[in-house]
């Protein structure tokens, strides 16, 4: 009996299988992909909006004092910590004071350290150019790097980032990999005293 | 069925078998071909570990085994069980990849100076999915209760100030979801009867203990390879040294970093398989430059060996390492290992030290 249903329910699913595949094909190809071309448009605009109200560009992109004040400089936009820039040691805490961070927005000390924020371009060897979807939105629903690695550290928003739909986690990323790649490598993380 | 009717029965394995099967016949929706996973059992002494929980007697029909190379975990004592449906068999027809039967049942037990501390649960629940859970035990050691999904943190001492943390079932899955196959220490070369007598916290193989010969003999490996009794699998090696190492990084690296990983563009293959593995395998990986810098080194120099200074090599400085930013493996041990990073030291010194 058991396996009756079993064997029936396969042959539904092999069914709808069958005609969502004959639906397809049925579809002019050319159709298809401008339809394909459009969504894909579509997620990238979604993305760019998403990076541009969760201020991706205030941490990721480093600031400089431009004619209106201190900007984000979007030359370099979304690449992280300059790494050619030299930093003494960061002061240690005072009172409540426990965090200090870099006049670029991008490098941040604290309990945890010093951390220093990613370049998110798709730059291959210094960016996010190797990093596949599954690993982007591994790393913000977890808050590992590539959802198995160190903690992803403060000031990175995870805990409110990680509850974000897959859907706009998906388009965020297929925007960051549609922006130019800049070659910045970022430094690892300095670890606090023992 | 109520969940804890549905795991007693379970212990009865075909029932088990019959019950998934009835599961996957009647669930609703488009996936109904997949069983959708029953909530797991709040205790453990409902899980089916035990034929008598109150003096937490093991069922006999489970098969103990022990892995020839286990995982480092603050030097915990393991205990590792298997339970198998009632005449099923593993299908072992892709070597490194054993599928097992749906219902199949793993438990790893982990003590700290002879008081356990959680036991870990792998359910095989469909055709595709593994559930992953841990128990907590109770102080007086009578049963565990099943942890939050979020993990348990410092659930025992096992060292001043450093504490072990029942993982979440993400970290579970960060380790056994990274390769072809999310079972770990049950496979043809961990359970090779060519034990390796040198492996690192290497276990003794304890009366009862299966293995390829007995699992073969059983018919609980199909097809039956005679091969696996016959030429059974052995990592290659040079020295007794160089096979430990191998087979240590093997588990305790290889989960991650392998080539079917997201990891595989990190170029460390760790994994070894069962036949066909060695140096060869990893050796590429270890003599090349790293994306990672070591803290204080000029940025873009660091390399996974340094064959000038034995001990800048990122493989040995991310081994000792026990801050969260650079220890390897990132998760499921707050010390280092010191016996490993003293064999992988003295086999790197040998193997690629260049004055
Ligand atoms: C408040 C500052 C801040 C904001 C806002 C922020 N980030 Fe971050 N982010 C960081 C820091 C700092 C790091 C580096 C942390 C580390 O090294 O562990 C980081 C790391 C990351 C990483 C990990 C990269 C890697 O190489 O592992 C990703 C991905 C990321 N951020 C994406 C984003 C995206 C997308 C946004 C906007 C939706 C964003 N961040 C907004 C500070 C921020
Ligand atoms: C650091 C990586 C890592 C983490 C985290 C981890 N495991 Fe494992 N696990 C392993 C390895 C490697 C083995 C095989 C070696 C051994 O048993 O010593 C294993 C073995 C097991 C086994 C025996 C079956 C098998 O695959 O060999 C079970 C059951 C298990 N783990 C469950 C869990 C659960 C549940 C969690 C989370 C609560 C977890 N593990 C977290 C690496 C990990
Ligand atoms: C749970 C998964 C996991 C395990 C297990 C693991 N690693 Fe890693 N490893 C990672 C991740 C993720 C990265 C990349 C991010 C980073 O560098 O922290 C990495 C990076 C590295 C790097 C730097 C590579 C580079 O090119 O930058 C080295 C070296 C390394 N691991 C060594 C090891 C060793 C040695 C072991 C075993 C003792 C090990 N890993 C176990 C996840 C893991």
């Amino acid at each position: 009996m058991t396996q009756r249903i079993s064997t029936m329910l396969l042959t539904t699913t092999a069914l709808a299988l069958v005609t969502t595949m004959v639906g397809r094909a049925d579809a002019p190809p050319q159709t298809s992909s401008k339809a394909s071309e459009a969504a894909d448009a579509a997620q990238v605009k979604r993305g760019q909006y998403l990076v541009k109200i969760m201020a991706c560009n205030d941490c990721h992109t480093p600031w400089i004092v431009g004619a209106n004040g201190p900007e984000p400089d979007m030359t370099r936009m979304l690449s992280g910590h300059p790494a050619q820039m030299t930093l003494p040691p960061a002061p240690g805490p005072t009172g409540p004071w426990v965090m200090h961070f870099a006049g670029t927005n991008t490098a941040w000390a604290g309990p945890w350290g010093v951390s220093f924020t990613a370049n998110l371009t798709p730059d291959k060897d210094s960016g996010l150019g190797e990093w596949t979807e599954d690993m982007f939105v591994a790393t913000i629903r977890t808050g590992r790097h590539q959802g198995k690695g160190r903690v992803v550290l403060p000031p990175m928003p995870i805990g409110q980032y990680k509850n974000a739909t897959d859907e706009d986690l998906k388009a965020i990323f297929r925007y960051l990999q549609s922006i130019p790649a800049i070659r910045n490598k970022v430094p690892t993380p300095l670890e606090p005293e023992e | 069925m109520k969940p804890v009717t549905f795991w007693r029965s379970c212990a009865a394995s075909a029932l088990c078998l019959a019950s998934v099967a009835t599961i996957a016949a009647t669930g609703a929706g488009s996936e109904a071909s997949v069983a959708r996973p029953g909530p797991l059992p709040s205790r453990l002494s409902e899980t089916g570990l035990y034929s008598d929980a109150s003096s937490l007697t093991v069922d006999p029909r489970h098969l103990a085994f022990s892995p020839q190379y286990p995982l480092w975990t603050d030097g915990a004592q393991k205990r590792r069980w298997v339970s198998l449906p009632a005449g099923t068999a593993i299908d072992i027809t892709d070597i490194e990849v054993w599928s097992f039967p749906v219902g199949t049942r793993f438990w790893k037990e982990f003590s700290f100076g002879g008081r356990r501390v959680e036991t870990r649960m792998l359910v095989k629940s469909n055709r595709t999915d593994w559930q992953f859970a841990s128990y907590a035990w109770n102080d007086t050691q009578t049963d565990a209760v099943l942890a939050p999904v979020t993990g348990l943190p410092g659930v025992a001492e096992i060292a001043p100030g450093k504490k072990h943390s029942i993982p979440s079932v993400e970290d579970c899955r960060a380790c056994h979801d990274s390769s072809r196959t999310e079972v770990l220490g049950f496979s043809a070369l961990q359970l090779s009867d060519d034990r390796d007598a040198n492996a690192i916290h290497g276990e003794p193989l304890v009366n009862g203990m299966v293995t390829l010969r007995t699992l073969l003999a059983a018919n609980r490996l199909q097809p039956g390879r005679p091969e696996l009794v016959s030429a059974p699998p052995r990592i290659p090696a040079a020295s007794s040294q160089e096979r430990a190492v191998l087979g240590y990084l093997s588990t305790n690296c290889g989960a991650c970093h392998n080539s079917n990983s997201t990891l595989a563009p990190l170029k460390l293959m760790f994994k070894q398989p069962a036949y066909g593995g060695g140096l060869g395998v990893v050796r590429a990986g270890l003599v090349r430059q790293t994306k990672w810098d070591r803290p204080g080194a000029v940025p873009e120099t660091t390399s996974v060996i340094d064959p000038v200074v034995i001990e800048h090599s990122a493989l040995l400085y991310r081994m000792r390492s026990r801050r969260p930013a650079s220890q390897m493996p990132p998760l499921g041990s707050v010390t280092p290992d010191a016996a490993a990073v003293d064999h992988v030291t003295r086999w790197a010194l040998e193997e690629f030290r260049r004055p």
